[in-house]
């Protein structure tokens, strides 16, 4: 079977096949490695949780064409200053709430999740808790009663009770704070934040 | 009526349905009788994966129906595992039912294998009895490991996470030991290194972290890993034992496609995980990497449509079992358009800025889920349920025919329709919630109250229920076709 050209013989495509998959992931692990040191909490992408303890802004830039996280000057959640571990523990315990709630399966968190309910990437800027001061308050009452403080928006979707305990609600409000100052490449696009004005 | 009363009533309806059904187990080889378990589990669970899809369906329209019972997060995330695990049975059937027969020997450890099929059915009902009945736990460890992890896809609580990786483990060992003790082939080469990379991620959603950014960049590659990947190649083992079967194609070429398709699978769905990481906090590297290796994606699937259509060319569709064909066929096309197409239309970074978190994903979840894998596991049924019948005939002239066309008619309709009313919610969110009002909640609402996000939201359910009762068809058909015949299976002869 000399005949038959390289292109059509089995052992060079089974020859192909491995090197193709195995350079694949090699590079994969290599860029993985890459993208874990450059993603770690308090890295220049991801922000470390004390994080929490200040203003966070999404800020359109105009020479990079998209919005970018900006951080500011202290601005206390619940009028306390964490340190980093007990931030940590905080947003450690509103991402797990998060999951133990099952939230994705009706919003997106970083734009992944269910279509049911609002995106949560930048939740915490969003104009729709009306002012900075009342909206920490606001948010946690929001969470622990969200039938009585609806917020349907006219579209008579209610997010349900979820026993939402007040320490519970607190952390997930760290942990909504603490993502929205995480660099997304820019998204959302041609978002207004709460500090924005109209 | 007591409980007593209960039972042995229930046990006599079983015994008529086993009357009606009139299925001969001793038609199949212990290996087999293994796979159609698979396969029985398969249909229940591809039931329960559209009913609770319907009832989230209802709840887009009318949002108090069951609000505070059963809440659209709740039959949202029945509907998306009753998927998965059901396609992973359906794999699992297809793989124990080809084995004896690639591999030239009976399979080592089947009871073991056996004993698995039983843990893990156990397991499966379980953990959708809590998913049901206690739905929610309180935001610490104990809910993660016993509840819900709450991670779409792989909600499944910890406990069940290592359950499965040790089904996983003997179903492996079921498979290496078997093509050891028999003749290994290229078949079984690509099927065994697959199902080590397949079993291998599932370990990498295994883990609880605090920053998210790291959290969804591990459960990608669960999540694409397995769909965009490994799936996609067991699929192609699949398809490469069936053509041989059922149409005669020679080994040689099956095998060299599948070498093919390998290569072009791996090497731009590997990297084509990077379109996952344009807005998840990873470095900006990933929109040029992930752009690019996505958008060649496509190509293996092209492959393979080319490859069956060519094959069952070649043979003029002469073929032992018309329904698995058809199935077959669907499953060339529909993974093309839904994986391929679907995937390509948002797959770049500059439109997937806009289309990223909206219905355009569940429109290409759609068509995806069921053009690349609901189709070849329905093939399979069908190959499967022929030779439980005593390889009787499928092919021209078989009585009430048309209940397998309709059924594939009204499947195959339902979820293209459904696909192209999400597809339409999709790009109406783009532009208003996304590109118009800048996805604030207030814009998200907006779109979401749009009367052509709502009319779509209507047609999407109609089309839903059409695949509701295309299934409810193919189960009918699926538990009596072929039944009274007596002429044999069509002699396929390998050219």
């Amino acid at each position: 079977m000399n005949d038959t050209p390289l292109w059509a013989s089995e052992s060079f495509w089974k020859k192909t096949a491995i090197w193709v998959t195995a350079g694949s992931f090699i590079i994969l692990v290599f860029l993985t490695m890459d993208s874990l040191s450059q993603t770690k909490a308090g890295s220049k992408r991801v922000p470390a949780y004390a994080v929490i303890n200040k203003k966070i802004d999404y800020v359109y830039q105009k020479d990079l064409h998209k919005s970018m996280p900006v951080i500011g000057d202290t601005e206390l959640l619940f009028g306390k200053e964490y340190t980093e571990a007990e931030a940590e523990q905080l947003v450690m315990l509103g991402k797990k709430t998060t999951q133990a709630k099952n939230c994705m399966n009706c919003h997106t968190l970083l734009g992944n999740g269910a279509y049911y309910a609002p995106d949560l990437t930048k939740a915490y800027l969003d104009k729709g808790w009306v002012n900075k001061e009342m909206r920490d308050d606001m948010m946690v009452n929001f969470l622990m009663d969200p039938e009585k403080n609806a917020r349907t928006f006219g579209s008579n979707r209610k997010m349900p009770n979820l026993n939402i305990t007040e320490t519970e609600a607190k952390g997930v409000v760290a942990f909504l704070k603490w993502m929205s100052s995480i660099d997304t490449n820019g998204f959302p696009y041609n978002f207004k934040t709460i500090n924005a004005e109209d | 009526m007591n409980a007593k009363e209960l039972c042995e009533k229930s046990r006599a309806c079983l015994a008529d349905f086993t009357t009606w059904v009139a299925l001969d187990s001793s038609n199949l080889s212990a290996g087999r009788q293994l796979a159609v378990k698979y396969f029985i589990v398969a249909v229940i669970l591809f039931f329960a994966q559209l009913l609770f899809g319907m009832i989230a369906a209802t709840q887009f329209i009318f949002p108090n129906f069951l609000y505070s019972w059963l809440d659209f997060s709740v039959n949202r995330m029945v509907h998306i595992n009753a998927m998965v695990v059901w396609m992973l049975y359906g794999f699992i059937g297809c793989v124990y039912w080809l084995l004896e027969d690639e591999s030239g020997t009976d399979i080592v450890g089947l009871n073991l294998g056996v004993l698995a099929f039983w843990v893990l059915t156990g397991a499966v009902t379980l953990v959708v009895l809590v998913y049901l009945f206690i739905q929610i736990g309180a935001g610490n460890d104990t809910t993660i490991w016993l509840i819900n992890e709450g991670r779409e896809y792989i909600e499944a609580p910890r406990w069940a996470d290592i359950g499965i990786v040790i089904v996983m483990l003997i179903f492996f060992y079921n498979v290496v030991a078997t093509f050891s003790k028999g003749k290994w082939s290229g078949i079984a080469g690509v099927l065994t290194l697959d199902l080590v990379a397949l079993a291998g991620l599932y370990t990498a959603g295994m883990f609880y972290m605090t920053n998210i950014t790291h959290d969804q960049y591990w459960w990608w590659w669960v999540i694409h890993l397995w769909v965009e990947a490994t799936w996609e190649v067991l699929v192609g083992v699949i398809m490469a034992w069936s053509l041989m079967k059922l149409l005669g194609v020679r080994r040689q070429i099956v095998t060299t496609w599948l070498y093919i398709e390998v290569a072009l699978m791996f090497g731009s769905g590997i990297l084509g995980l990077g379109h996952h990481y344009f807005w998840i906090g990873t470095p900006e590297y990933w929109l040029t990497i992930g752009g690019f290796f996505s958008a060649l994606e496509p190509i293996p699937l092209v492959a393979m449509v080319v490859h069956a259509m060519y094959d069952a060319g070649t043979h003029s569709f002469k073929n032992s079992n018309h329904p698995a064909v058809a199935w077959i066929i669907a499953q060339a096309f529909g993974n093309f358009f839904g994986a391929g197409v679907w995937g390509f239309m948002h797959t770049l970074p500059q439109i997937n800025l806009y289309t990223h978190g909206t219905q355009w994903s569940a429109s290409h979840g759609h068509l995806a889920f069921f053009g690349a894998y609901a189709t070849i596991n329905i093939a399979f049924f069908y190959l499967a349920i022929q030779h439980w019948r005593g390889d009787v005939w499928m092919s021209n002239g078989m009585p009430n025919a048309w209940r397998w066309k309709w059924a594939l008619g009204l499947l195959n309709a339902g979820v293209l329709g459904m696909t192209i009313a999400l597809l339409i919610a999709g790009y109406e969110q783009s532009f208003i919630e996304r590109a118009t009002e800048g996805s604030t909640w207030g814009g998200y609402f907006s779109a979401q109250n749009h009367p052509s996000f709502q009319s779509a939201m209507v047609w999407r359910w109609l089309f839903g229920l059409m695949t509701f009762s295309g299934l409810v068809l193919l189960i009918w058909d699926l538990l009596t076709i072929g039944k009274g015949e007596t002429r044999k299976t069509q002699e396929i002869i390998e050219h």
